[in-house]
Order: structure tokens, then C-alpha cells, then sequence
């Protein structure tokens, strides 16, 4: 089974990068503030989390910073008893 | 609070920083009625200078038309310059029902509600139609007033890929489970210059029981065999729930804009969207124009098939001169250049050569994408066009990019 790292940077991936880019994006590449995920629709990503870890992230928790990598967003998902 | 030292500061230092991060916005001044030659003062205060302008969204020509001159004159004669009313109150003259009702004939909806603006259409309509049991799904490159506007509504909003269909039939398929879904995109996007696939999209909203939302600025009054717009276009006349779309591009470049579509929506408009109940009327000088805008090119093919051939003829001219364009149907072409800096600085040069163009990049753009957006109306003439395009072309060769694939330029500027 893939590791919850690998689940969360295949869907980065398939989510937002287009067919003809072909940045790459690692554990540690800024998605936000490196212009890949724009803040209007990291809603889809908060979306997925919550799905696939069955867990309600509230808004205030859900900031670009915690979203802007999927290193970051590993840790955001320890504090809801999610892990490795 | 004061407004003291510390206060003016906070907001001094954000200035700077746009200005140290080169996106501090300077308007220019233009001496002149909008036209494709103009004008401008750059920086204000400086000499004018005469260029061609490249960068209007006066897609008809028709911002200074004198017919439509003539009628916004006649209309403040016998309607008025304003109304100092609302709407509902006491701000609905006959002439902007008969707008309303030509605007409806025109997208080939059942009914049209007028805003302001499109920026407002856009910011009030998706809180009156929608609640937190429903979702909207958008194009990710729609423009910023439709994330505005989903962003005021209580509806999940969901997004997908630029265009990919597969890829929004996926977010179809999850959200069947709420109460209603819109499919929410541009007919014509801005800064790309390509059309939605309406047709596609139409196709999967019937399958999977979605709402179409479109807003058309970009290409109401010359896309499509008659102007309609990108629904004409694909073929989907009266097949988009809502449409949105400006008074202040094609359709004369006044304001005003309106959401027109499915009566019932239409009218939860007149009951519940905050733009159009809060704010002023449309000024009677610009519903006259716009009527008058709307009898010209009812009337004849003429300027929209003007602009067509001028689109086609700048396309292949630079594509032929070893350009990268964007491919697409509409009269916006953009010059892609891909690093920052230097759609910058070949803007600075097309200036200094006498043509006005402007370079857009991130956050504009996604990273990487800088680019010189060039838009053309039917009030360009082939000689401004031949001039524009050997202007391109003498500083293409400049700084070496003519002929060069993407990954050249970005070889020699960066990203």
C-alpha cells in the first residue's frame, strides 16, 4: 500500500498539474507559494484529505502554510491522529 | 485608531514590497477617446505619444462609434444623466427593460437582469441562487470576479483542470450527492484567448444533471456567426442556464453588465442579489449606448467578421515570424515569453517602437507563463496591424527569440 506521503503527492500531482507540465514535484516543493496550487482551489485538496483520512480539518487550520507541501500537510495530518 | 506614523507605515511598507516584487501597477493616461490609435501619457505627466493600441478590449470598435456617441447623447437629453436610485426603487426607467428584453433576444435567453458591472453580476449572483447543499465546479482559470463571487456563497466550491473534460466529469461523478451542482466557466478566457468546449461541457451537465453557467465578456458581440457569443459558437444556443456577461468590452466599453438565462434564476436576482440591490442603476446614457450598440451589430456581420480576418492575419503573421502564440478562436492573442522580465522588457521596447501592448505574468499568470497579451478590434486597420507586427518582430530579433522553442527562450531568460 502506497504510504500516505506518496497518496497525497500522487493526487497533487494528478490534481494540479496539467498534461504539459512537467514540473517536479517532490515531499518538499512549495505548492502554494510555489504557484502550483492556488489558494482558490487548495479547496479541493482540503476536500480529498478529508475524504480519504475521514477527518474535519476547520478552516483555521487549513492555511496555505499548513498546505504548502506535502511535508507540511503530513504534519498537519499527525495532529488528527493520522500518520505514516 | 489615528491615522498615525505606525498606520501609514503598515501600509507604506506593502507598497514597497509590490514594488521591490516589480508588481506595482502604474496607470498610464490616455489624451485621447479610446480608439486603436490613442494617445498616452507614460508616465503621467511625460510627452504623449501616438501607438497603436494592442491591449484594448474594444473588440467591435465601437467604445467611440459615433453612432453610439450620438445615442448616449440623445439619452441624456431625454432620460437624464442619473437616476439616484437603486433599481427597485425608484431607478428602473423604461429604456433599461427594453435593454434587458434586447439583451435576452440577443444571448437567446429566456430573461436578463442588468448589473452595474460583470464584475458585480458575477459577485451577486452565485449567493442568490445557491445554498451549502449545493456545489460549484470551475474551470481553474476563470476570471477573478467569478472566484469573488463563488467565494461570497455558501455553495463547496470545486474545481477543475483548464479545460479537461475528463477531468471535470471526474468532479461530476463526486459530487452527485448534493442538492444542485454548477458547472461554472468562461466562454472566452481572458488571458488565454481559447473558448470552454461548450459543447462538451453542455454534454456532460446533461449527463450527470448540472447546471452551465458562462460568463461570455470576453466574446459576447463577436464570437459566433452572428456575435452571439461562445454558446453560438458550439452550437449550445439556449442551452446554458446562465449566462453572464459585460456592456463594457465588445458591447460598446461603457460598464454595465447583466445575468441573463433561466427566468426563475433571473429573478432570484431581482429578489436577492446584493449588487444589484445595493448599488446604483445603470447610468441612461449607457443603457441608450448600449441599445444602440446592439442594433449595429444585429443589423450587420460587418464589424465581427472584420475582426475575425484581423485575428486570423495577426496570428499568422506572428506565428509565421517564429513567435509562440497561444492557439485559439478569439481576438486575444497572447505572445508567450514565458519569463517575467523579459515580457517586461519587450513591452517596454513595443512601446518605445510605438505600439501598445502590456506583459502579464504571476500572479497573473501561472509561474513560468509570462507573456505579452495582444487583443485586436475591427477598429484596426491592416496598415496598424503591418506596423505592429514588424515592431514584434524588430524586437523579437532582438533579444533572440524569434524561431526559439519554449525551452530555448527559457534556456537563455529563465522561468
Amino acid at each position: 500500500m502506497a504510504s500516505i506521503k506518496d497518496t497525497i503527492l500522487q493526487y497533487v500531482k494528478n490534481e494540479y498539474l496539467e498534461t504539459d507540465d512537467d514540473r517536479e514535484i517532490t515531499y518538499d516543493t512549495p505548492l502554494i507559494s510555489g504557484g502550483i496550487v492556488d489558494s482558490f482551489s487548495m479547496v479541493s485538496l482540503k476536500v480529498f484529505l478529508e475524504t480519504k483520512f475521514n477527518i474535519q480539518i476547520p478552516d483555521a487550520k487549513a492555511s496555505p502554510e499548513a498546505f504548502d507541501s506535502v511535508n507540511n500537510i503530513v504534519n498537519l495530518l499527525k495532529e488528527f491522529s493520522v500518520k505514516e | 485608531m489615528a491615522y498615525n506614523v505606525d498606520v501609514r507605515k503598515v501600509y507604506a511598507d506593502q507598497l514597497e514590497d509590490l514594488k521591490s516584487q516589480g508588481i506595482f501597477k502604474e496607470e498610464r493616461a490616455i489624451c485621447a477617446p479610446q480608439d486603436s490609435e490613442i494617445e498616452v501619457e507614460f508616465p503621467i505627466g511625460s510627452e504623449k505619444k501616438k501607438v497603436i493600441n494592442m491591449c484594448a478590449n474594444n473588440y467591435l470598435g465601437l467604445s467611440s462609434h459615433p453612432e453610439v456617441v450620438k445615442a448616449a447623447h440623445d439619452g441624456l437629453d431625454v432620460r437624464g444623466y442619473g437616476m439616484s436610485s437603486v433599481r427597485f426603487i425608484c431607478g428602473t426607467q423604461d429604456i433599461h427593460k427594453e435593454l434587458e428584453r434586447k439583451l435576452t433576444e440577443f444571448l437567446g435567453t429566456e430573461d436578463t437582469i442588468l448589473f452595474p458591472s460583470c464584475m458585480d453580476a458575477n459577485a451577486g449572483v452565485f449567493e442568490a441562487i445557491l445554498t451549502d447543499q449545493d456545489v460549484m465546479i470551475a474551470d481553474r482559470l476563470v476570471h477573478a470576479s467569478i472566484i469573488d463571487g463563488m467565494r461570497l456563497c455558501k455553495a463547496q466550491n470545486d474545481s477543475y483542470k483548464h479545460s479537461d473534460m475528463a477531468h471535470l466529469e471526474e468532479k461530476l461523478q463526486l459530487h452527485q450527492n448534493k442538492r444542485l451542482r454548477m458547472v461554472i466557466t468562461d466562454g472566452a478566457f481572458s488571458m488565454d484567448g481559447d473558448l470552454a468546449k461548450l459543447d462538451k461541457i453542455v454534454e456532460l451537465a446533461e449527463k450527470y444533471n448540472a447546471m452551465v453557467f458562462v460568463d461570455d465578456s470576453h466574446a459576447s458581440g463577436y464570437i459566433g456567426r452572428t456575435g452571439r457569443g461562445a454558446h453560438e459558437h458550439f452550437n449550445v444556443l439556449g442551452k446554458i442556464d446562465i449566462i453572464t456577461t459585460t456592456l463594457g468590452k465588445a458591447l460598446g466599453g461603457a460598464s454595465g453588465g447583466c445575468v441573463s438565462g433561466r427566468k426563475e434564476i433571473v429573478e432570484m436576482c431581482r429578489q436577492k442579489a446584493r449588487p444589484y440591490l445595493f448599488s446604483n442603476t445603470v447610468a441612461p446614457v449607457i443603457v441608450e449606448g448600449a441599445l444602440r450598440v446592439l442594433e449595429i451589430i444585429s443589423r450587420s456581420t460587418e464589424r465581427r467578421d472584420k475582426l475575425e480576418e484581423n485575428s486570423t492575419f495577426w496570428r499568422k503573421g506572428l506565428t509565421e515570424a517564429g513567435f509562440i502564440i497561444k492557439a485559439g478562436e478569439t481576438a486575444i492573442v497572447p505572445v508567450m515569453l514565458f519569463n517575467a522580465k523579459l515580457s517586461q522588457d519587450v513591452a517596454k521596447d513595443l512601446y518605445a517602437e510605438g505600439i501598445y501592448a502590456v506583459g502579464f505574468f504571476f500572479p497573473v499568470v501561472p509561474k513560468g507563463q509570462a507573456r505579452i497579451r495582444t487583443q485586436l478590434s475591427a477598429a484596426h486597420e491592416r496598415h496598424h496591424l503591418e506596423k505592429a507586427l514588424a515592431a514584434f518582430i524588430k524586437v523579437g530579433k532582438k533579444y533572440d527569440i524569434l524561431g526559439k522553442t519554449k525551452q530555448e527562450i527559457i534556456d537563455k531568460y529563465g522561468m
